[in-house]
């Protein structure tokens, strides 16, 4: 269950910046999830809530975009999309390529927080 | 109460990045080549140490480890029989070695005073994957005993990897293993490897995979 590891890295980092920000409260994580990254959706959504507990992030919902792989083929000189990790064969011309162009990924591409209206409090 | 979107743009693990970044510098500053050994349990990364260790030294190479388990020091006692300096982590039952876990088990150390360092990893073929510990070169371990199709079924370490040494070589035959088969199951998941072939009890392939070190950390030390 590796991806409780994973999850607790992922809560840390984004409560690290939305204190930083201010934040009272982290409602929704943006995560982009790459098919070779070696995470399971599944269990990352599952070990998420475990993670979140006590924190910013506590009841906030993660959000992940699954990234295919694309390799860059030499042959058919373009970028082509796979349709699973065993192979880095490009599926047109069949030649291997050791270009990997996305899918490894395995980033938080932001958050949405709640920061206190400093300004109407003032009023 | 405003609600606001903030752009983080960041890897998850981008702590022990950030860490196994730092520790890479320090590693280019003494000058040594450092190898992260993964595989399963029982691919015989002790064993292919052993031999390592043992012949890097006989070459005039100054050679440490430091080796991860979840629990013992069994794999440690072996390796320092080769004269080489070794520690070991245990990781209380944790199924890959992070970058602060090797940090501190080196702060004492002079790695100006080494030439290789290796790092043998808790055996493991999923979670090391993620976890950079400043290696230059990631060495996955396969042995022959394990089928011909194990880099289809973790294709996310072998990709990671730079270097696959298949294991074991000597029990090829007995177990029936397709080695053409094999090598190309490498290929598919991690086009750029370098595959050598390897029995830690013959000695085979061991002189290619030093002269490879070798090269590496030269090639290393121009800057290349």
């Amino acid at each position: 269950m590796h991806e409780l590891a994973i999850a607790s890295s992922l809560v840390e980092s984004a409560e690290l910046a939305a204190r930083q920000a201010g934040a009272g409260r982290v409602t929704q994580v943006f995560l982009r999830l790459g098919a070779l990254s070696g995470v399971s959706k599944e269990a990352l959504l599952f070990s998420y809530d475990v993670a979140a507990r006590g924190t910013l992030l506590e009841g906030s919902q993660l959000i992940i975009e699954d990234v295919p792989v694309a390799i860059y083929c030499e042959s058919c000189r373009a970028e082509v999309k796979l349709p699973g990790i065993q192979s880095l064969r490009c599926p047109r011309c069949g030649r291997l390529s050791p270009h990997i162009r996305q899918g490894r990924e395995l980033e938080i591409v932001g958050i949405e927080i709640e920061v206190e209206d400093v300004a109407r409090e003032a009023i | 109460m405003t609600t606001r979107y903030l752009e983080i743009r960041q890897g998850v693990l981008s702590k022990n990045d950030r860490l196994a970044a730092e520790l890479r510098e320090r590693f280019a500053r003494a000058g040594l080549l450092v190898a992260n050994l993964v595989s399963s349990p029982g691919a015989g990364k002790t064993a292919l140490l052993e031999r390592l260790l043992a012949e890097l030294r006989a070459a005039g190479w100054r050679v440490a480890a430091v080796v991860g388990d979840l629990q013992t020091d069994n794999d440690a006692r072996r390796l320092a029989r080769s004269g080489a300096p070794v520690r070991q982590i245990t990781t209380d039952g944790m199924c890959h070695l992070e970058v602060d876990l090797v940090t501190d088990k080196l702060a004492d150390w002079d790695l100006g005073a080494l030439d290789f360092l290796f790092i043998e990893n808790v055996g493991n073929l999923v979670c090391p994957t993620w976890y950079d510990l400043g290696e230059d070169v990631r060495m996955v371990l396969l042995s022959v005993t394990e089928g011909e199709d194990k880099p289809l079924k973790y294709p996310v370490m072998f990709n990671s990897s730079d270097v696959a040494v298949i294991t074991k070589l000597d029990l090829a035959a007995a177990c029936e293993c397709d080695l053409a088969a094999m090598r190309e199951n490498i290929r598919s998941v991690q086009p750029n490897a370098r595959i050598f072939e390897t029995s830690a009890r013959t000695g085979a392939g061991l002189a290619e995979l030093m002269a490879f070190l070798v090269q590496q950390r030269q090639a290393k030390r121009n800057g290349q």
